[in-house]
């Protein structure tokens, strides 16, 4: 990192008194995501109460995961804690037949230091169903940082790559480049279109981390290079560059057409390839844009921070034309994000608006108190903070909407605007009625 | 362990917050990790809040674990003593916080020292209580605490109001059309002359607690929350109470002959009040269900007649599944195949009430054992929580949510409540509805469905006119059924537009993209 870069970048940290989502919560995409898997959450009934009512109705569609629900005997340890997940898995294998059980250790597993990691090898063996351990607890994560931890941990499931010479065999599928693999868990029409796009370039995808079946998982080694499609993925990054030996390229991440282009850009110049009609496309897809543009330009935003991608939301709505006052985020991996945090940098100056301030474990006490002095036309936060804020006359945006949305890839950029504008179109139809304040006082 | 996918009742500290944050300038502070306020999104989403909901956390973190709290719960709760100027902190703590053993009783000790508010810890233990349970005892805790500073100083009232009053004790947020429940019970005491001298915890200052003992009585609504409260109110301050549910005709009678009866008990002990001849509210009684309720005439109406016997299931919190299962046999002549509540800890309390008016009573938490007991039965109607609602659909059987845990569709902004006449309407309404619905569909199934011919010529038939490859078709199957139409007619669209012929995943996106959709 240069040390311009330093000078510009502002990084503040506050107390960490803010509201997110417990890290479990991946759950719910992950099983949708790995379709023969089953992902047991060994927790209390805090745990299971969060995952009943933050999932809604999704609940009451069978869905593959459960609670594995501590109780006083369990947290006694008048239990054998081997023994009861023993009887659990196997009830598991003979209601689901799964072909991976994923085990989501929680803040209490923490606590009672149940040795999940010790145990899951052994019971492993014992009932022929692969375990893979993740600890996603509130203790140590924020959200979405807990697709991380299970990403980095099924990235040790994944197989070698058997052969190891400099020059991979997998030239029959026409691909002149060592293989990649692409990490994150994204649907499948949106692995589809950035995959397509690699092709547009010349590039083979070889596989991606998580893929559709357990079953699937890319081959991993040395020679292979991977790269990270969101921006809480830095664990796995470290995993797969440590333990696997995978070459990690650095780039934005393809949120918005600008981060897209950056990404397949930066992809292109790692295997020597000059990118082909990028400039164009992008240009076409803001121009597409263009009645979402009219409706954000000038406008301001204020990110309370919640689930890491805020970095790339800010750089993209500043590139659309908005000022960005304050970025809130959960953690900040400088280095993992670093690409990213140059192309926040290059665009501000691009788009000739100051830097804005970057405040990791903010304090949402503190930036209420910053929200209602500077009055930004939106604001992106928790659904804890929405309400109260829209009664006070400030618009919102619910910042988890942004995690279910498809939002990667030239071909979603109208949807992040279509979320972005959606408080600022409804909220412009009843400004003219005069009651946007709605407390008293 | 136990393997579960679903609970009815929450862990204990939503309990406590609930009660905490239905006071008016009460905090709470949860000891808790990161992402464990999820209660402030239910309060702010549920009931739609326009305030910040009074609740934060002191982080248990890393460092936590490794050192202890040491002076971040002091740090945090004399914070919010500046920030707020609450006039009671509660710190909560939970599941997490309370197996790591910290002696929270001391930090409150110690913050109450440095803090204008004052503090105290919630006493509910996470792995025997559940969030019922715990709000009931969060209530007590915080009404003895204040009588207990107001006997202390001398601040307790010296008299009785001057006209009858009651208390109203468990109305509270989150709580099945509390809100409701609570505007119908003030109107109907209006009604019989008894004012009201406090409600608690909903919208009241815990500053006004010490004026609890003036009213002549309690009223708890709901068995739930608010009896441990009116017990120690009895066994304290000598308060008599009524814990019948006015929900039903016939328990709304019962009801208000019982505050009749403590009325007329106190006034003979105390004629001092100036009360000297009996009340008697049968007139009223009589009046109310005979002409502004429509639930009497409604049972008597032939509409009703074709219920009869009609086989239903029921099952919920103890307080609404007792009274809807009385409602549904006394007063409907319903068939109540199976009775049931979740509320385990009060069992013996719901077999005793619905004895003789149900083949069968179920109790239980477990929300496969209620699903298999639905199907097994078969009724023509259920009438339970979210989760039966949910078994309803599953089996084409239709149902009337009676109970928490609910959705968002259960905090309805129109005037719904389930207690006194205003109550007995609603739940007629909700019964009928059901049924009728039940009917509709049974007679649409009889005679083949809506007479209605399929619109064919209106959809693009376009079959003929384009190739889709392989792989354009895959793509086009993960598409949502709901969009799927509207996608491939746009694609073909488009493809007519450029002159393609065979579609594949490119073509799709292209589309897509030009759509600008």
């Amino acid at each position: 990192m240069s040390s311009a870069l330093n000078e510009a970048l502002v990084f503040e940290c506050e107390t960490g008194n803010y509201h997110t989502f417990c890290p479990i919560s991946c759950v719910s995409w992950l099983y949708q995501k790995i379709e023969d898997s089953f992902f047991l959450v060994i927790g209390t009934k805090t745990c299971g109460y969060f995952l009943q009512n933050a999932l809604g109705v999704m609940i009451f569609a069978e869905p593959r995961y459960a609670m594995a629900e501590l109780e006083e005997s369990d947290i006694s340890a008048q239990l054998n804690d081997y023994k009861e997940l023993k009887r659990l898995c196997l009830q598991i294998k003979q209601d689901r037949n799964p072909s991976v059980i994923v085990w989501i250790g929680t803040c209490t597993t923490e606590i009672i230091k149940m040795d999940l990691e010790g145990m899951a090898p052994r019971l492993e063996e014992e009932i022929n169903i692969p375990i893979v351990v993740a600890r996603a607890n509130g203790l140590d994560y924020a959200f979405t940082q807990g697709e991380d931890t299970v990403l980095a941990a099924m990235a040790q499931r994944c197989p070698e790559s058997v052969n190891k010479k400099k020059e991979p065999s997998n030239l029959t599928d026409q691909s002149n480049h060592p293989p990649l693999v692409l990490f994150g868990s994204l649907p499948s029409t949106v692995v589809t279109q950035l995959t397509l796009e690699l092709k547009n370039q010349g590039i083979q995808v070889s596989g991606w981390l998580p893929s559709q079946r357990y079953t699937e998982l890319p081959t991993l080694g040395e020679g292979v290079y991977v790269c990270g499609v969101h921006p809480f993925l830095s664990r796995t990054a470290t995993t797969l560059m440590r333990r696997r030996k995978c070459k990690l390229i650095g780039a934005p991440f393809p949120i918005g057409p600008d981060g897209t282009r950056a990404w397949i850009e930066k992809i292109c110049s790692v295997f020597g390839k000059t990118p082909k009609g990028l400039e164009e496309r992008e240009s076409k897809i803001w121009a597409g844009l263009e009645d979402y543009l009219k409706l954000v330009r000038g406008k301001s935003v204020f990110f309370m921070g919640d689930n890491l991608l805020e970095i790339s939301l800010a750089r993209f709505l500043i590139r659309c034309g908005m000022v960005v006052y304050e970025v809130g985020i959960p953690y900040m991996d400088k280095r993992f994000q670093a690409a990213e945090l140059l192309l926040l940098q290059k665009t501000c100056k691009q788009m000739n608006v100051p830097m804005p301030r970057i405040v990791e474990k903010p304090d949402n006490y503190y930036q209420i108190q910053r929200i209602r002095e500077f009055q930004p036309s939106l604001v992106i936060t928790g659904m804890a903070h929405c309400n109260p804020l829209e009664a006070r006359g400030i618009d919102t945006k619910w910042s988890v909407e942004f995690t279910f949305a498809q939002i990667h890839g030239f071909t979603n950029a109208r949807e992040i605007l279509d979320l972005v504008t959606r408080p600022l179109r409804r909220n412009d139809n009843l400004k003219a009625l005069g009651w946007s304040k709605l407390v008293k006082n | 362990m136990k393997l579960a996918y679903w609970m009815y009742a929450g862990p204990a500290h939503i309990g406590t917050l609930r009660v905490a944050s239905s006071f008016k300038n009460v905090h709470a502070i949860m000891h808790a990790p990161l992402g464990d306020d999820y209660f402030n999104v239910m309060r702010s989403m549920l009931e739609r809040e326009r305030d910040f909901t009074p609740v934060t956390a002191s982080i248990v973190d890393r460092h936590v674990l490794a050192r202890g709290s040491q002076e971040k719960v002091v740090e945090n709760i004399t914070r919010k003593d500046k920030e707020e100027q609450p006039d009671l902190i509660v710190l909560t703590p939970t599941c997490t916080s309370s197996i790591l053993q910290e002696d929270l009783q001391n930090f409150v000790d110690r913050a109450s020292r440095e803090s204008e508010s004052d503090v105290i810890l919630a006493d509910v233990n996470h792995y025997r209580v559940n969030e019922l349970q715990a709000a009931d005892r969060t209530l007590e805790q915080i009404i003895r605490f204040y009588l207990e500073k107001a006997k202390k100083k001398n601040e307790l009232p010296e008299s009785k109001t001057e006209k009858p009053s009651a208390n109203i004790l468990g109305m509270f947020t989150l709580g099945f059309h509390n809100q409701h429940d609570c505007r119908e019970l003030k109107r109907l005491l209006n009604d019989l002359g008894i004012t009201i001298n406090e409600i608690i915890p909903e919208g009241g200052n815990v500053t006004n607690l010490k004026n609890l003992p003036a009213a002549w009585f309690n009223i708890v609504p709901y068995r739930e929350v608010g009896l441990m409260s009116a017990i120690y109110l009895e066994k304290e301050h000598q308060m008599p109470y009524v814990a019948t549910t006015p929900m039903g005709v016939v328990e709304t009678a019962k009801f208000i002959r019982e505050i009749a009866s403590i009325l007329n008990s106190l006034t003979s002990v105390n004629s001092a009040l100036g009360l000297t001849k009996n009340v008697n509210f049968d007139d009223y009684i009589d009046q109310q269900t005979r002409f502004v309720s429509q639930a009497a005439w409604f049972s008597r109406s032939i509409d009703c007649q074709n219920l009869t016997g009609k086989k239903a299931v029921v099952f919920g919190d103890a307080t609404h599944a007792a009274c809807m299962t009385k409602i549904l046999t006394r007063e409907i002549g319903l068939h109540v195949a199976c009775a049931g509540t979740y509320c385990k800890h009060d069992a013996d309390w719901f077999r005793e009430q619905v004895l003789g008016f149900c083949d069968q009573v179920l109790i239980t938490d477990d929300h496969t054992q209620v699903g298999d007991m639905i199907s097994r039965l078969e009724p023509a109607a259920i009438f339970g929580t979210q989760m039966e609602r949910h078994v309803g659909k599953r089996l084409d059987i239709p149902c009337g949510v009676i109970s928490a845990p609910v959705h968002i569709q259960n905090f309805p902004l129109s005037y719904r409540p389930f207690l006194g006449y205003e109550g007995t309407n609603q739940i007629a309404d909700l019964v009928y509805n059901s049924f009728t619905l039940g009917m509709e569909d049974h007679l649409l199934e009889i005679f083949g469905g809506h007479d209605t011919k399929e619109v064919i010529t209106k959809s693009l038939s376009t079959e003929s006119d384009f190739d889709w490859s392989p792989d354009g078709l895959a793509e086009l199957k993960k598409i949502p059924g709901f969009v799927r139409g509207k996608v491939k007619r746009n694609t073909e669209k488009y493809a007519r537009q450029k002159g393609i012929r065979t579609i594949n995943v490119e073509v799709m996106y292209a589309a897509k993209e030009a759509a600008g959709a």
